[in-house]
């Protein structure tokens, strides 16, 4: 058996501004095909950046591959119909439009799978004509995830998941996680050390714009290391 | 009291076409927060081409004032369609550039309309009962009135329809609310921008028709949608900027505050003004009690 070697997502000195300042300062990056690749690294290091520029969301300068294709100047809608799910940081979620709505929106091609969203979040079922700006925080988050996985997709590009939500949701999110992973190739923003050790297999570290350290997940076992590139306690 | 129900239906049929004109220019700040002021001229030019095709017609009655309309409407959202492509598709994000571009599209449009047809008015040929009366009582009710309100709540309900049922319409009401976040999920907003210019520029030429021929003597002119846009951006300010029911609820309430001033206060030759001085201070009144609008969005 011969397995597909070439990265899911890859940057070559991936170059952005946002508002005149410099954000991304040549980021090299490559995300394997399947599994898990978190992007750690202290705030304001351009890793929320990162992501928007792999979907044009951000103007990006370098090299940017999805799945094969040099998307660097594609609008975003035609990156995302390659396969990609992006949920981002603080949810995002129409606020006046419903439950049921927000997913209508992110029907883009056949085979929306409203039954394997509402299964994953039995919750998002029972409030489908509830407004999503009166969602709970973990409620939102919910939404953010289950609108990314009505449609098949090949990478998800996941902004800070667990966020601000209680023990309770987060609990959730890594369990919907831990199933995505199986099928999907996820890049993941997320804080949690405890989270990256759960659901990720490899981690690329950001500092001021750069790539500083690639590794495996098992890695960050070691407290000096995290202590050392993120500036936290593991 | 049946002057009183006169005066309110004619300020009622005003506001439906004020509606007509405004639903367009709140739809399309809404979305693409562009500020549209070849809207006007977007009115003008549904009204030249319902001239135009009436005038080829052999008699006017109800099903070809139909096709009127319908060439009013399809004129209105042709030339808003290829103005969105062309000229403003390249300005997004240069709100200025959008602003000079607009205002240069609709002197250009008007002058060629000043060049091709003259200063003159033009008479578009109309069925008899739309320039006849209804006896209610002892008022005189226009016809015409009756068919622009009934214009205004039919489309009204179309849009809320559009807005609310489709999915180009929960694009647009989620574009209006997070733009970057509809493209995100795959949605080529673009598409929807054009849409939204078309059906803005479709209810801008079906308005000038509808205002050539109930509230003009069925007279077609150069300048009538210019003029027709300072009270709809006045409509749309005070309803609040991308709302169609603020649009709504504001164009009612212009138009009958202009309609009750001008016959009750106005009069007399010299205060033949006064109705349009009492909509600017009504814009006022609104601004100071809630600068956002009736329902217009927080920024």
């Amino acid at each position: 058996m011969t397995a597909d070697r070439s990265p899911a997502v890859q940057a070559i000195g991936l170059h952005a501004s946002i508002g005149g300042s410099h954000v991304l300062q040549g980021i090299d990056l490559s995300v394997p095909a399947g599994g898990v690749t978190a992007l750690l690294g202290r705030n304001g290091v351009g890793k929320t950046t990162t992501l928007r520029s792999l979907i044009g969301l951000v103007p990006p300068a370098g090299t940017v591959r999805v799945l094969g294709h040099d998307v660097a100047g594609w609008p975003t809608h035609r990156i995302i119909r390659l396969g990609v799910g992006y949920v981002p940081e603080d949810r995002e979620v129409f606020s006046r439009l419903t439950v049921r709505d927000n997913l209508r929106l992110a029907e883009t091609g056949p085979g929306a799978n409203y039954e394997r969203v509402y299964e994953l979040f039995p919750e998002l079922g029972q409030r489908s004509r509830q407004l999503a700006g009166t969602l709970s925080g973990g409620q939102q988050q919910m939404l953010a995830i289950g609108r990314v996985l009505l449609v098949d997709r090949r990478v998800l590009l996941v902004d800070e998941p667990t966020k601000g939500l209680s023990p309770k949701f987060v609990s959730e999110v890594v369990e919907v996680l831990d199933r995505v992973r199986e099928t999907t190739t996820v890049l993941m923003v997320e804080q949690n050390v405890h989270v990256v050790r759960r659901l990720a297999r490899q981690v690329v570290v950001l500092d001021h714009g750069q790539v500083v350290h690639t590794g495996q997940a098992a890695e960050l076992e070691d407290e000096d290391l995290v202590r050392r590139l993120l500036g936290v306690s593991a | 009291m049946s002057t009183f129900i006169a005066i309110t239906i004619s300020g009622l049929a005003l506001g439906a076409v004020y509606f007509l004109v405004a639903s367009g220019l709140s739809l399309i700040y809404g979305l693409m927060d562009v500020l549209n002021f070849a809207h006007g001229v977007f009115l003008t030019l549904g009204a030249y081409a319902g001239w135009a095709v009436a005038a080829h017609l052999p008699q006017q009655n109800g099903a070809l004032f139909l096709v009127t309309a319908a060439a009013a409407t399809a004129a209105g959202a042709l030339v808003a369609t290829v103005t969105e492509l062309l000229l403003i598709r390249p300005l997004y994000g240069n709100p200025v550039g959008q602003i000079l571009v607009t205002i240069g599209l609709d002197l250009a449009l008007v002058g060629l309309l000043l060049g091709g047809f003259g200063a003159n008015s033009r008479s578009i040929q109309v069925p008899g009962w739309l320039t006849g009366v209804t006896d209610a009582g002892p008022e005189r009710i226009p016809n015409g009135d009756f068919v622009a309100l009934g214009t205004g709540l039919a489309v009204l309900g179309a849009l809320t329809w559009f807005l609310g049922r489709t999915r180009y319409g929960i694009i647009i009401r989620a574009g209006a609310e997070n733009r970057d976040m509809v493209r995100a999920l795959g949605v080529d907003v673009g598409r929807a921008f054009t849409l939204v210019f078309a059906v803005g520029g479709a209810a801008a030429g079906l308005a000038g028709l509808l205002n050539s021929v109930v509230f003009n003597s069925g007279l077609v002119d150069p300048m009538q949608g210019d003029q027709m846009l300072i009270f709809a951006f006045i409509v749309v300010v005070i309803g609040g900027l991308g709302s169609i029911f603020g649009a709504a609820i504001a164009a009612v309430l212009v138009s009958l505050v202009q309609e009750y001033v001008t016959f009750y206060a106005g009069g007399g030759s010299g205060l033949a003004q006064l109705g349009n001085i009492s909509v600017v201070l009504v814009l006022a009144i609104v601004l100071l009690a809630r600068p956002r609008g009736l329902l217009g969005r927080t920024a």
